[in-house]
């Protein structure tokens, strides 16, 4: 796997050595931050409410501000990462560099896991900003970490499944607005794909709500480590590497 | 060092490379000729598990593309038509990622950094950004980063497209001083180019392999014996060629001799000797003791591109070079 992290590194470099990665951050930074304030905001007031009608209902960090935000950020995330992952492989495939790293020595997968081992890099220092904003509530309340962490966990397993998949439709193109366009329009397809199970029940509609990238999220959000939910998003790591595999082989074999 | 045979690449309706066969010994320069579309960069290709053959087997240093792809890229040097750098990296930075992807680390790495940037003389722009490099730069460093890991091949695909006349003579010398310690194929469909770097010549058209020889051997191949061009002119305006064949054709060594032009008081004379004689002193005091005067002699050897009209039945190559540029952009 050395050869993965000499990839990883790579693409480290050119998100970072180009203003894409600080842009990323940035826009992030400042819609979160926005959000969390916002959240704040109402904590705030409602909490003020209360203390006039004089009743002690008890105020949680966690259930009002932490689990809305996370799932804030998980909507947040979908209309970044086809941002992330849209060059990975479109962009070799332009200039020709593709050529280089399929000649080198190196196994396709250590090319694939290298890319998408940045993408996730990327993401979780957006998701560092986030940390920043918690950290305040950490150093004025007294919110639970744990369900945080788990949160967070989630975050990651839900951007991995999201970046892998962003992967692979990078691979199917030469030109980096496609592969973000179509990475863009699946990611948000499979997040309204839940919506179906709100009028139907049918076993479509359960299936089709299953393969929600969000309604996999709430557990997570919640505070609670469900293994079903973390073996949906591995599956999809899983698959959305094993595709652009496959996908890198074809390529040989039409180019 | 390289074998392949019956080498086939088919796509979905055409056929661009049909059952080549052809050896390289190591350590040998070989120019792999053809006029575009040809099936170079398919076959180049191949050689280096970029593609995967349809049929036929090639094997690098004894390791098969197919079945020992990582064994053949570790010892396999390529640069492709354009050199594939990344233009946010600089030259040193890119040279190192190149290194370590081929499996460099630590002190052989830098040292090794050190000696293609001194060697392909791209010291100068060593923390540049690759994207803000000249053409020719770009070039060198994509030929730095071929053998960065001194592969025992070296593949080059047409090495000198695109660069300027002063250009291209400093990349050939340089990929004949890299001759020797690596076995090298380049392609090119410029044949000076071929009869100048290379020793041997692999001519294919239309995906088809049409002659492979050594540059000599090809030339010789439409002519026997010795033949050379003299052009002989008469000291007072006027000049009999017949009185000049016949003094021509007494000659010792000299076995046929045919008047090719004649213009007022000049002709030129084709002459062509026995086996194995060598006729140019003799011819040239003949014409001068006879009181004309020896304008030039020259050996009439076929130029390849003579060679390469004649075996691949095509218009001049080089004359459809800038509708290549226009097609490829």
């Amino acid at each position: 796997m050395r050869n993965a992290w000499i990839i990883c590194r790579k693409e480290l470099g050119s998100y970072f050595v180009s203003p894409v990665a600080y842009i990323l951050l940035t826009m992030f930074g400042l819609i979160f931050g926005f959000f969390f304030w916002n959240a704040l905001g109402i904590f705030v007031i409602e909490g003020m409410e209360m203390q006039m009608r004089g009743q002690s209902f008890p105020m949680n960090l966690n259930e009002q501000i932490i689990r809305p935000l996370l799932s804030n950020v998980s909507v947040i995330g979908l209309f970044f990462i086809p941002m992330i992952t849209m060059r990975l492989f479109a962009e070799e495939k332009r200039t020709g560099t593709i050529e280089l790293l399929v000649t080198s020595p190196v196994r396709d997968l250590e090319i694939i896991v290298g890319k998408w081992l940045a993408a996730m890099i990327l993401y979780s220092c957006m998701l560092l900003f986030t940390a920043l904003n918690f950290a305040f509530l950490f150093k004025y309340g007294n919110p639970d970490w744990k369900p945080l962490a788990v949160g967070y966990l989630g975050l990651l397993l839900q951007a991995g499944a999201l970046l892998a998949i962003g992967t692979f439709i990078s691979t199917l193109t030469k030109n980096q607005i496609i592969a973000g366009a179509v990475t863009f329009g699946v990611c948000l397809l499979l997040w309204v794909l839940g919506w179906v199970s709100g009028y139907e029940t049918a076993t479509w509609a359960r299936v089709l709500a299953y393969m929600s990238v969000i309604t996999h999220f709430e557990s997570f959000g919640r505070g609670v480590l469900d293994s079903k939910d973390a073996v949906f998003y591995l599956t999809v790591i899983f698959l959305g590497l094993f595709f652009t595999a496959r996908s890198m082989e074809s390529l040989r074999w039409r180019s | 060092m390289i074998r392949v045979q019956e080498l086939t690449k088919r796509y979905a309706r055409t056929i661009a490379v049909d059952q080549i066969s052809f050896e390289v010994a190591k350590g040998q320069i070989v120019g792999f000729l053809g006029p575009n579309g040809a099936g170079k960069t398919t076959t180049m290709r191949m050689l280096t598990c970029f593609l995967p053959p349809s049929a036929g087997t090639a094997t690098v240093a004894g390791f098969d593309v197919l079945e020992q792809p990582l064994e053949v890229k570790k010892r396999i040097g390529y640069l492709p038509e354009t050199p594939p750098i990344y233009p946010e990296m600089e030259t040193s930075e890119y040279l190192k990622f190149v290194g370590k992807l081929k499996g460099l680390s630590g002190a052989e790495l830098q040292k090794r950094v050190d000696y293609v940037t001194e060697r392909c003389a791209v010291a100068d722009v060593k923390n540049k950004l690759l994207g803000k490099l000249s053409k020719g730069y770009r070039q060198r460093v994509g030929l730095a980063q071929a053998i960065v890991h001194n592969p025992d091949v070296l593949i080059l695909d047409e090495p000198t497209a695109g660069l300027d006349p002063k250009q291209i003579n400093e990349t050939r010398d340089l990929i004949k001083s890299l001759a020797g310690d690596h076995t090298i194929i380049l392609s090119t469909h410029i044949l000076p180019e071929v009869e100048q770097t290379c020793e041997q010549v692999i001519i294919i058209n239309k995906g088809k392999l049409v002659a492979t020889d050594s540059v000599r051997n090809l030339q010789a191949r439409a002519r026997g014996a010795e033949s050379v061009l003299v052009e002989v002119a008469g000291r007072n305006g006027n000049l009999e060629s017949a009185k000049v064949q016949q003094r021509l054709e007494q000659v010792s060594g000299v076995g046929r001799v045919h008047c090719r032009q004649q213009v007022d008081s000049r002709a030129v004379f084709e002459v062509e000797s026995q086996k194995g004689r060598l006729v140019r002193g003799d011819v040239a005091r003949a014409v001068v003791e006879s009181g004309w005067d020896l304008n030039e002699l020259r050996p009439a050897a076929m130029s390849l591109e003579e060679v390469f009209l004649q075996l691949t039945g095509t218009e001049t190559p080089a004359g459809d070079k800038a509708t290549e540029k226009g097609d490829k952009k």
